[in-house]
């Protein structure tokens, strides 16, 4: 049995581990409610983004656009790939870096990765994948100019034809428990799923200047308001993550330091039998 | 009936939803000019360049800047999605007046280096705040 002073020891040890991690929690807490705040002031932003280019493209059948058509031959894919900057966050990183390096149809060989958040870059790197470019930086409170400026990169790489396909990768916030990774196809626009109700069909739709400009000009804004929502909710996940995963280590050094506590008074309550047994046989022996 | 003459008009940023209300008339800049919209207008899709937003609710007029976005028209709804929108209290004049100025220098100054489009544009934006500032 470990001495006491070794039991004592890793009792303290385990005790202000275990307060880091609640102060870390609480942190995290109220980050999460500030990104969740966010992240549904977002959201109809996001939401009529997606309906009124969806209807378009509905509306018009079809367009012929640079935007819409799949060019998918000899072209690389492009990633942008949402982590977060610090780790701590139970499978948070991982579960996005996986999203890529578990999908056969992104190979090292004809992917390049956009990424926000250090982790994800350092993991992808590591795997031997090219990374072209990095935002970090913007990861810890994204605001809009950050995704025009990712939108407008990546599309001058699609617009100068060294990739065919753009994807985001990052964490949906479901609810505060519950976070998906997710990864989502951004160009070419694939709006298949989106159903016109029976009065969008009856108005018909005109455009000024014509369908063409206002798509050129809609198209790269729907792209940088998904990658906003994107960063906004990747935010929330991971403050989310960060809480759920302090909250079992808090929980875990609960229960350590309660069976090291019984250990201590085990090893204490042994050396006091000792020592009287010691003292009587010493007497007996006089 | 005076209720027939409103719309639902709905401006939002990415920020938040930063207008939502009745109005019987709005005002603003397209990539085709100035327009005004009623109730009952064709439906249309118009792309809006940075200018002035002016709302006439049932008790007054409200303006905003808005910079670059699009709007959605139907009979009874405008939608108007923007970039960027601001009441006139949010602009700080002094800082539009140096945006101002320093698109001015480098449309002045031209040549290689000075991408013209956005020197254009920022000029574009700067003017239309101060517009709303100064009046």
């Amino acid at each position: 049995m470990a001495s006491m002073r070794d039991i004592k020891r890793r009792q303290t040890s385990v005790q202000s581990t275990g307060q880091i991690t609640k102060a870390m929690k609480l942190v995290s807490t109220v980050k999460l409610q500030k990104a969740r705040g966010r992240a549904e002031n977002t959201k109809p932003y996001f939401d009529g983004m997606y309906s009124t280019v969806a209807s378009i493209l509905a509306r018009s059948g079809n367009i012929k656009h640079r935007f819409l058509k799949a060019d998918t031959e000899n072209k690389k894919k492009a990633v942008i790939v949402i982590t977060s900057n610090r780790g701590l966050a139970g499978g948070y990183n991982s579960n996005v870096v996986k999203l890529i390096t578990n999908n056969p149809e992104f190979s090292k060989e004809n992917t390049v990765i956009y990424t926000v958040g250090r982790k994800g870059q350092e993991a992808l790197l590591r795997k031997g994948y090219t990374v072209a470019k990095d935002y970090s930086e913007c990861v810890e409170e994204p605001i809009y100019s950050d995704a025009m400026e990712m939108s407008r990169d990546v599309l001058n790489a699609f617009a100068e034809g060294e990739i065919g396909e753009i994807y985001l990768a990052y964490t949906f916030f479901k609810n505060t428990v519950s976070h998906i990774p997710t990864i989502k196809k951004l160009l070419p626009v694939s709006v298949d799923e989106y159903e016109l109700t029976e009065e969008e069909k009856k108005i018909p739709m005109n455009f000024e200047p014509d369908e063409e400009e206002v798509l050129d000009m809609i198209i790269p804004k729907y792209i940088s308001s998904l990658i906003f929502g994107g960063l906004v909710e990747a935010v929330a996940s991971e403050n989310g993550a960060r809480m759920q995963a302090m909250d079992s280590a808090t929980s875990n050094a609960e229960d350590m330091i309660a069976s090291l506590s019984l250990m201590y008074n085990r090893a204490r309550q042994g050396s006091i039998t000792q020592e009287l047994t010691e003292i009587i046989a010493g007497a007996n022996a006089i | 009936m005076a209720d027939d003459k409103y719309f639902s008009l709905e401006i939002i940023s990415p920020e938040r939803t930063f207008y939502k209300g009745e109005a019987s008339f709005v005002e603003l800049t397209t990539s085709e000019g100035e327009v005004g919209i009623y109730k009952n207008h064709v439906p249309m899709t118009n792309v809006i360049v940075p200018g002035i937003v002016t709302i006439h609710e049932a008790d007054g007029i409200k303006e905003a800047a808005v910079h670059s976005g699009f709007m959605v028209i139907l009979q009874d709804s405008i939608k108007i999605m923007a970039e960027v929108a601001e009441w006139p209290d949010e602009i700080d004049e002094n800082r539009a007046n140096e945006a101002k100025i320093r698109a001015e220098r480098r449309l002045k100054e031209g040549g290689a280096g000075v991408d013209m489009l956005r020197a254009e544009a920022a000029l574009k934006r700067s003017l239309t705040r101060l517009h709303l500032v100064g009046k």
